[in-house]
Order: C-alpha cells, then structure tokens, then sequence
C-alpha cells in the first residue's frame, strides 16, 4: 500500500530537487488536472495529482431538479460517455420506483451503451497515442468516432450530451434505419481496430514506451479502490457487466479481457479488445433485438405518447402533472453501478418522497483510478508520468463533478 | 576574373542561395502539413492560393504581426541571442554545400555553390554542432522549467548524436580520401555495368550500413520523431522553445527545417551521388538537370522525414540515450573499422 504523501511544499530540498507544475494548462493532463512533480533532474520523486479545477456543482444541481430533470445532468458529467452516465442514474431511480422497462429497451440501453464504450475508448486510445507522440492514430480514431457520433445524432438528435434514456425507457424508437446503420458500422470496425494495431501493438518504440512502465500491482490496485480496465490490467478479473448484471447483460455472451502485467501495454491491450467485446455485443444485440415497447407501463412516470398526449383526456392530464411538478418517488437510497468506460461508475440516490432527489451522488471511477498515480509513477521518468496519465484514461468532468 | 567580377559574383550567389534555402524552408513546412495531412485523413492547407500553396507566406506574415513577448524572469540578452544563434548557424552551413556542376554565366566560370573549400564537410559539421549553442542557450536564459529540461534534452541529445552521425561518414571518407564534397561527388559518377550507379551505398565495402546510421542519427540531430524530445509538446509543453514568440520562435523553427534541409543535402552528397544522374539535350537542360537530381534527392529525404513523423511515436529519454550510445555508436565504429580493413587489404 503507497503511502499517501501530502502536497510537496513549494520548497522542496533545495540542491537536489524541484517542483514542476504539470497543469493545469498542459497539453497531456486531459482536461485541467493539476499534477505537481517532485523532480530530480528527470525522475519524479514524488507525485501528486490536484483536482478540483473542473468543479460545476452537478452534484448539488440535482436536488433542485425533477427526478426527470436530472437526466440532461449527466450527460455532462463525463462528456466521452454521455449515455453510460443516463443510464446508470435511470437505472438506480428505476429500482426506488420499482419500475419494470420491457426488453426492447433494456437491449437498446445495452447495444448503445456498447457504442458509448466504445466511442469513449476511441477518445482514450487517440490521446493515450498523441502523449506518447504517435499522432496519426489520434485523427484515425475521431475518423471512427465520427460514425458513432452520427449513430446517437441519429438516434437522439444530438451528437455528445445524448440524454437518450428516460426513467422507464427510452425517450423515443429509434429511427427505422438506424439499425441498418449500426450493422453496418460492426461490420466495418474491426478491420479499423486493426489498423490501429498495425500502428501501436506492432511497433516497438511504442512497446518500448509501455510496456513495463507505470506497474501498478493488484492489491494497490485494490487497496486503492481502482475499477475498470485499470484494474482488470493488473489482473483483477472483475467486470460489473458479467458480475451485478444489470439491463440485459445476462443474456449476452462476451469475454472480459484481463492482463497480469499491470503495465501501461497491459492497460492499453485490455482497452483494445474490449472494442472487439464491445463490437460483438453489439452484434449479438441487433441479431436478438426484441419487438415491443420502448416504455414501461406506468402513466404517472412516463410521459404519453405524442400521439395520446393530442387525443386521450386522462394522457393529456399525466403529461401536464409530470411536466409541472414532476413525479414522487418513494422514500429510501439505492446505489446503482455500471460498468462505463473507465470503471464503476455508480449513482447513490436519496429520496425523501418528493419530486426532486434528496442527493445524488456520483460514485466516480476516475477519481479512484487517478488515485493509482503516485503507486505508479514515482521513481520513474516524466515522459513516464504522461504515459500513466494516459492510460489511466481519466475525465476530468466525472472527477469533479 | 578580376576582383570586381568575383565579388560581384559571391554576393550574388549568396543572395540566390540564402533566397533558395530560405524559400526550400517555407516549402518544406507546407509540404510537411500537406503531406501529414493526407496520411492522416485531413487536407492540410487548401485556403490560401491553390493547394494552399500560398499557406508559407501567410505563416510568415502571421509571425511578424504576432506580439513579440519578452518575459520578464529572463536573462535578456542570452535570451534574444539563442534564437539568432540556431538560425546563423543553420543557415551558414548551406555555404559550403555544392548543388552542381560548374556552370559558365557572362563569361564567368563557377561552380554551384557558395565557395568550394576543401575541408567542407569538416567545416559543415563543426557549425552544424554550434547550432546547439542557440538551443541550450534558450532553454537556460528562459528561466522557466519546461525549457531548462527541454535545453538540457536537447544539449545532450544532440552531442550524443553528433558523435554517431559523424562517424557514420568516415566509412565514405576512407574510400573517397577526401574532405572536398566535390571531389567527394565526383568519385560517384557513373554506373556498373551501366544499370547500377556508383553511388557509396552501392559500393565495395558497401555504405549502407554508414548511410542507415547516418539517416537516424540525422533525425536526432534534427530534432525530429521520433527522436522530438526537446520539444516533446505532451510531455514539456514546447521545451526550449516554451518562452519564445513571433519571429523569436519562428526563427527556431525555420533554423529547424533548414537543419532539416542541410542535413539532406549531405546524406545526398555523400551517400547517393550528389547532382549525378543522366543528363541529355540542349546546354541549358545539361546545366540544370543535374541541379534537379540533386533537388529530387533532397525531396526523397525530407518526404521520410515527413513520413516517419506521421507514423512513429517518440523515445522516451533514457531510450534514446541507450540507443545512441549503446547501439548506433557500436555500430558506426564497427562500419569504421570494417571499411578500413576492407581498404586495406586491398590496397
């Protein structure tokens, strides 16, 4: 277990070392994280990340929304993940309501979640290969990431802060060629992961940058409450989509890639064949995707069909309630996680029976992960420490929320 | 030639060539963002003049125009003086480098370059090695940690480089027996059997080996990726340059791409033949073909350079110190010693 230094004081050990400010305007801290580096001509001898920089409240905003009002929220906690985030606090409303979402939507949730991941790991594997200077793979990826962006423009009408899910379903069918569409981009992306490969997995400079750099063991990893493939890298088999199943991951078949090593290329590696896994979920989910409703049966949550809304009394009056003072939820807190992008990304909703959340907390993964960055890097080279910060893929967004 | 004629004729051949390096410079770099655009799915500059081919000029206008900030934390003069350094430097080697034949013009006879000296390429690789003065200069008198590190990468860097670079070229030296880069050229002129030229790559004991040496050796010379750590802009947000702006910084970046440029030039000269290839036709065409193998020579090199940058990623500090010394350095020494035993033997 690393021992968790405090802030270096500005003054370190005069002869020998010094501080280098690393952000929070740097070109390799994703976002505006602040790292201070205790140096010693190059090697860091200490290291410790800042955050805060990034602060918007979101957390805070909530309690003053309607429970329905909450979803656009958290879009913006982790702008690369949009619809993981929609997801996870809909799903933890829907447990304190008791809700039951028919299979077409649960599938949707999952095939567009799978989207998201892998959306999100493009974001990831294109800067992660930008830190360490391979700059092509960076516009190859945003190349791919720009067909999912058109796949959620055309499934919710906006390209990033999607708010697609609703308390109960899906806000809307999906369009009717939309999964013509999606069949086709499967189709076409594993041969672009390939591509990538070409690039990285094959070229020894880049093995040379990664592999065996920034080792991260299990128990630190644990011990410092690491999730996602940062933990699954240092080999800790343990993924919540195969071990809490939640949506309809149950009935799907996938492998979930671990690494022993524990090294960047261990971190990297697990990312790149979860876009395959992800790829094939994705495929399994339009080849059993059910017929049905999109919505659950519960007027009082979710809002009438358009159509109703204009003709029937009773949907009319529900979507006026819903829209004007929102809908109670019975009292009680439930913590809900599901596998994002990064990790454990978990909501932990408290109900006072009222129409707006008592609080919403978010349970980031990021900021745990970010958390593994001293036990990484210290003793090691400043070129070192760019290449931890990349692979731990952190967004600054969730972590400050 | 009277003297009046000889310095009319020096200043004149200055003027073109610093006017040629100069506007190589400018089309390099658009040739650089043209051609890294398109491996990477981009267009590079289309906006100003056709094919963007007016984007230099723009560039150019742009630096002038921008503030010229001087922090205050620096130590001025050195500060002012680094960058003018690194461009004198890179520009004065160009002097020393043949791009032809000779030539008759108004009755003069010259020959292509600025002044044929006998130790040119002696005298070549000394200023190009000064050219480290402007670079560890700035990162110093910039006062700011980013830049000392990136100064301190790249005075290492670069010394480490210069000593596998220049060995790399005594393999050619040992069979040419001279310093004179004409002399040098001349001895490649011809073919075997009229297919393969005689260029030193394809010689007995064969350059290639000098030659790969030389080409990476270059790239860390140059400051080029992979070899970028100076200015590794994810890790030391620019390096020596991080306190420059305006013409300050774009005087570092033109003294980059004209170092680019020298160092093509000399791995043309050496390696592959200079300005030989076939010539045929009128006078005029004989005169100026052999100015254009060695120009297509030149672009050959700087589009690796360009390629290599849109494809590889960067060394990591210590790597790149280990392969130098550890593994180029081993290298050239052997090729060193191999060429010159070959010699002798039989002699």
């Amino acid at each position: 277990m690393p021992q968790l230094t405090p802030i270096p004081s500005l003054d370190a050990d005069q002869d020998r070392t010094m501080i280098l400010n690393m952000g929070p305007q740097h070109p390799s801290t994703h976002g505006v994280l602040r790292v201070i580096l205790e140096i010693d001509g190059e090697t860091v001898v200490r290291i410790m990340p800042e955050i805060g920089y990034l602060h918007t409240g979101i957390e805070k905003t909530c309690e003053a929304k309607f429970y329905q009002q909450v979803v656009p929220l958290t879009d913006r906690i982790d702008y690369l993940c949009p619809l993981t985030n929609n997801l996870c606090y809909c799903l933890a409303v829907e447990k304190l309501l008791g809700l039951e979402i028919p299979p077409k939507a649960e599938w949707v949730r999952v095939l567009l979640n799978e989207l998201t991941r892998i959306n999100s790991h493009l974001v990831w594997l294109g800067t992660h290969a930008l830190d360490i200077g391979a700059m092509t793979v960076f516009l190859y990826c945003f190349r791919e990431r720009e067909d999912i962006l058109r796949l959620f423009e055309a499934v919710s009408g906006q390209r990033m802060m999607t708010s697609y899910f609703r308390i109960g379903g899906l806000a809307l069918e999906p369009p009717l060629d939309f999964f013509a569409r999606v069949r086709d981009f499967v189709r076409r992306f594993p041969a672009k992961i390939d591509e990538y490969e070409n690039l990285l997995t094959a070229n020894p400079i880049w093995l040379m940058r990664t592999k065996g750099v920034a080792r991260l063991t299990a128990e630190d990893a644990l011990a410092l409450g690491a999730s996602g493939p940062t933990l699954r890298a240092s080999g800790v088999d343990f993924d919540l989509r195969r071990d809490l199943p939640y949506c309809a991951y149950d009935k799907f078949r996938f492998a979930v890639p671990v690494a022993e090593e524990g090294d960047v290329f261990a971190r990297y590696i697990c990312r790149v064949r979860e876009l395959r896994e992800s790829t094939r979920i994705v495929e399994q989910a339009l080849a059993g995707m059910p017929e049905g409703a999109i919505k659950a049966e519960a007027p009082k949550v979710v809002l009438p069909d358009r159509e109703k809304m204009k003709t029937q009394m009773e949907a009319m009056i529900y979507h006026f309630k819903i829209i004007t003072e929102g809908f109670s939820v019975p009292a009680g807190e439930v913590y809900q996680a599901v596998e994002s992008p990064r990790g454990e990304m978990g909501y932990y909703v408290v109900s006072d029976g009222t129409a707006k959340p008592y609080r919403v907390h978010m349970r980031s993964a990021c900021l745990a992960n970010l958390q593994t960055l001293p036990a990484m890097c210290e003793g090691r080279l400043i070129a070192d420490v760019v290449a931890a910060i990349g692979s731990i893929d952190i967004v600054l967004g969730e972590i400050d929320r | 030639m009277n003297i009046t004629q000889f310095i009319l004729v020096a200043v004149v051949k200055i003027v073109l060539a610093i006017w040629l390096l100069l506007t190589a410079v400018a089309y390099t770099v658009w040739l650089e963002r043209k051609l890294v655009g398109h491996i990477q799915n981009r267009w590079g500059p289309t906006r100003v003049g056709p094919f963007g081919l007016l984007q230099p000029l723009a560039d150019g206008m742009k630096f002038i125009f921008k503030e010229d900030l001087t922090p205050p934390h620096v130590n001025k003069p050195l500060y002012i003086a680094a960058p003018m350094i690194s461009l004198v430097f890179a520009l004065t080697s160009i002097a020393l480098i043949p791009v032809g034949g000779w030539v008759r013009v108004a009755g003069v006879n010259t020959p292509l370059e600025i002044t044929e000296v006998n130790m040119g390429l002696l005298i070549i690789l000394g200023i190009t090695s000064l050219g480290v003065y402007g670079v560890a200069l700035a990162g110093w008198s910039s006062n700011s940690k980013y830049s000392l590190l990136g100064g301190l990468r790249a005075s290492a860097q670069m010394v480490s480089y210069e000593v596998a670079l220049g060995l790399s070229l005594v393999g050619v030296l040992i069979l040419a027996g001279s310093f004179n880069l004409r002399e040098i050229v001349d001895a490649q002129s011809g073919t075997f059997w009229g297919v393969i030229p005689r260029w030193y790559i394809f010689r007995w004991p064969p350059q290639i080996v000098g030659f790969l040496i030389y080409l990476t050796a270059a790239y860390a010379e140059t400051n080029r990726l992979p070899f970028d750590l100076p200015e590794a802009e994810t890790e030391l947000v620019a390096g020596y340059h991080t306190e420059y702006s305006s013409m300050k910084f774009a005087m570092f970046f033109m003294a980059e791409y004209a170092n680019m440029i020298t160092v093509a030039c000399l791995a043309s000269l050496l390696f592959l033949g200079g300005w030989h290839g076939p010539v045929a036709g009128p006078a005029i065409v004989r005169a100026v073909l052999p100015v254009f193998w060695f120009g297509l020579r030149v672009f050959g090199f700087l589009f690796l350079y360009i390629w290599v940058r849109g494809t590889l990623p960067r060394f990591r500090y210590d790597q790149l110190m280990a392969f130098g010394w550890k593994f180029l350095l081993p290298l050239a020494i052997a090729n060193v010693i191999v060429t010159a035993l070959i010699v002798a033997l039989r002699s």
